[in-house]
């Protein structure tokens, strides 16, 4: 009945006769996209994982007789600091890789507490319809007028940056995507027979919401939770690098960029690396959301 | 149409009311103003001293409906930091972050439409593919971080560009491309998309048929219906790019509404920070709303919605 691919609507494509799997890996694998994606954050995801055991260095030992070493590349450079060292000697790589760990649990938090908001938000409006919708609809215009990151950044101020602050922030703010997507999904998957089957049969309205529509939603949900865990990454940078986000001691990728901002005009190296992990992280969770997506439309590509 | 319009801007007109409530209930329910105002050190004498002299000892109810009474006539109350009303200080913030946002829309929307319909013409090519890498990579940068390399670049190694300031024209160039980098990715996939779609219909084929020129067809016919919800988008974008600019703003150091309002949350000045919260959320309404009825106007299909 709940079929893995969704077709909104559209009638499934005559299925040609190589095996099901064989036509998946390849999309997959055609699809250098999705592939270098999902490598990308693998590799940082198990980074983040491992910090402790791989980090050649504490990321919270300062020691100011040496400070400011440039990366192995440069000639001051040294094997032992392969990074380099902040303004406080502390080890820089150590400092990403523990940062990774920052950038990735708010990405998932945040993507969690907004998708809980937005697809309750989204299937009520469009399982329901009628006055709902207008008040579900409503509520999106309202959140959609407010400037984000203002409203984070002046809240933040108020009630104290933190890591959790940030988190539960952002996860109050960013589920209007996860609403829209959820929404116009519904809307189409509302009158499909497997519902007017289960209706019939005498199943009730939450067991046909959970156990009809929403692993119908599944691959619609996963690449919007793909594109707002970036958008919740690159936020959270911000709000660290504007000092209201992730405080110090922590290590954050937008902190160390504005720690390192000072220095910037002598030793560029200092704002280029976080914010060129940075720039990775983000892009691979982009490239496998637009992945994902095309991977999961009806007609394959776009 | 009239009824269409009429009704979109009674709900642009209960959507800024909504705004006004939910961000001044923010600001009154994230914390105590009258403890942040006096700061961390003070004692809870002058706390209450505070409290009493800023009227936030009196119901919350009150004091939200005197803020929006005042607000309705374009009075924002007093700054707690500088003498000046808060209207003064946004009147001359404004126009720089309103110069900014029309130079970043102008350079993405220069960019984004040229780009998304070469991509659109040659489907597949390097040209695509060039379009979509520099789409994928802008949507990835953090905008401060490119706002910092774009300084590394043009104002350190190169010297052609000042570091920070909003003095001369000069001082727009990196923030504008740093800014409009930002709303220029959604702007070209729209167009190449538009353009996809519209050079596979029965209209564009009837006009090649009829023996018009690929040029022809493809910029009198095709151009024009792709370009409506582009432009629409545009509107949208400025609206996003105004509550944007606080990040570009404090990096270069320019003297406008998001460094205003962010140089006020550090310093609690609350007046301040919910008068450009809502002048922004104004804005944006503003722009949705031109665009709604933008599309609305081109689009009749759009009316019953």
């Amino acid at each position: 009945m709940s079929s893995p691919n969704i077709t909104f609507g559209k009638p499934p494509l005559p299925l040609p006769a190589i095996p099901a799997w064989r036509r998946w890996t390849k999309r997959v694998l055609g699809h250098h996209g999705l592939t270098l994606g999902a490598i990308i954050l693998l590799v940082i995801s198990v980074a983040a994982l491992l910090a402790p055991w791989i980090a050649p260095h504490d990321p919270y030992d300062q020691d100011v007789t040496r400070r400011m070493i440039p990366p192995v590349w440069y000639e001051k450079g040294s094997w032992e600091f392969i990074l380099g060292t902040d303004k406080l000697g502390r080890d820089y790589l150590s400092r990403l890789l523990y940062g990774a760990r920052v950038s990735l649990i708010i990405g998932f938090m945040v993507t969690l507490i907004s998708g809980v908001i937005g697809t309750t938000l989204g299937v009520l409006a469009g399982y329901f319809g009628g006055r709902v919708d207008a008040v579900v609809s409503y509520i999106l215009t309202v959140r959609l007028a407010m400037p984000v990151v203002l409203v984070a950044l002046a809240m933040a101020s108020l009630v104290g940056g933190s890591l959790n602050v940030v988190i539960m922030l952002l996860g109050l703010l960013l589920w209007d995507r996860f609403a829209i997507v959820t929404r116009s999904a519904t809307q189409q998957l509302r009158d499909a027979e497997f519902i007017a089957a289960a209706k019939s049969l005498g199943a009730s309205t939450p067991y046909i919401v959970i156990r009809e529509l929403l692993p119908n939603l599944l691959s619609a949900l996963l690449v919007v939770a793909t594109l707002e865990m970036a958008h919740a990454i690159l936020l959270e940078s911000t709000l660290s690098f504007l000092g209201l986000g992730v405080q110090p001691p922590t290590p954050s990728w937008g902190l160390m960029v504005a720690e390192g901002k000072a220095y910037m005009f002598f030793q560029a190296w200092v704002i280029l690396i976080p914010g060129i992990v940075l720039a990775t992280l983000v892009l691979g969770i982009n490239l496998l959301g637009d992945g994902l997506r095309d991977l999961t439309a009806p007609d394959g590509r776009n | 149409m009239l009824t269409y319009i009429f009704r979109r801007l009674l709900v642009a007109l209960a959507v800024m009311m909504t705004v006004a409530v939910v961000s001044f209930m923010l600001l009154h329910l994230s914390g105590d103003l009258a403890t942040a105002i006096a700061g961390p050190e003070s004692s809870a004498a002058d706390v209450e001293k505070i409290r009493i002299q800023y009227g936030l000892d009196r119901p919350i109810t009150t004091q939200f409906f005197e803020w929006l009474w005042a607000a309705l006539h374009l009075d924002f109350g007093r700054s707690f930091y500088f003498p000046n009303t808060v209207v003064e200080l946004i009147g001359e913030r404004l126009p720089i972050t309103l110069k900014l946002g029309g130079i970043s829309l102008l350079l993405a929307v220069l960019v984004a439409i040229p780009l998304g319909v070469a991509a659109a013409l040659y489907r597949d090519s390097w040209v695509d593919r060039v379009a979509l890498g520099i789409a994928v990579i802008g949507q990835a940068m953090p905008s401060f971080w490119f706002a910092l390399t774009l300084i590394l670049i043009f104002s350190v190694q190169l010297k052609w560009l000042p570091v920070a300031g909003n003095v001369s024209w000069q001082h727009f160039v990196l923030p504008a491309i740093a800014l409009g980098y930002y709303a220029m990715p959604s702007l070209m996939r729209l167009t190449r998309a538009g353009m996809l779609d519209v050079l596979g219909s029965d209209y564009i084929r009837t006009a090649r048929a009829k023996g018009l020129s690929r040029k022809r067809v493809v910029f009198k016919h095709a151009l024009r219906n792709a370009i409506i919800p582009v432009v629409a988008l545009a509107a949208v974008e400025l609206g996003f790019m105004l509550g944007g600019s606080v990040v570009i703003e404090s990096v270069y150091s320019m003297q406008g509404l998001g460094q205003l309002a962010w140089d006020s949350i550090s310093r609690n000045d609350y007046p301040v920070v919910q008068a450009v919260v809502l002048i922004i959320a104004v804005f944006y309404i503003g722009l949705t709303f031109v665009a709604d009825v933008l599309n609305a106007a081109l689009d009749p299909r759009m009316r019953t919605r």
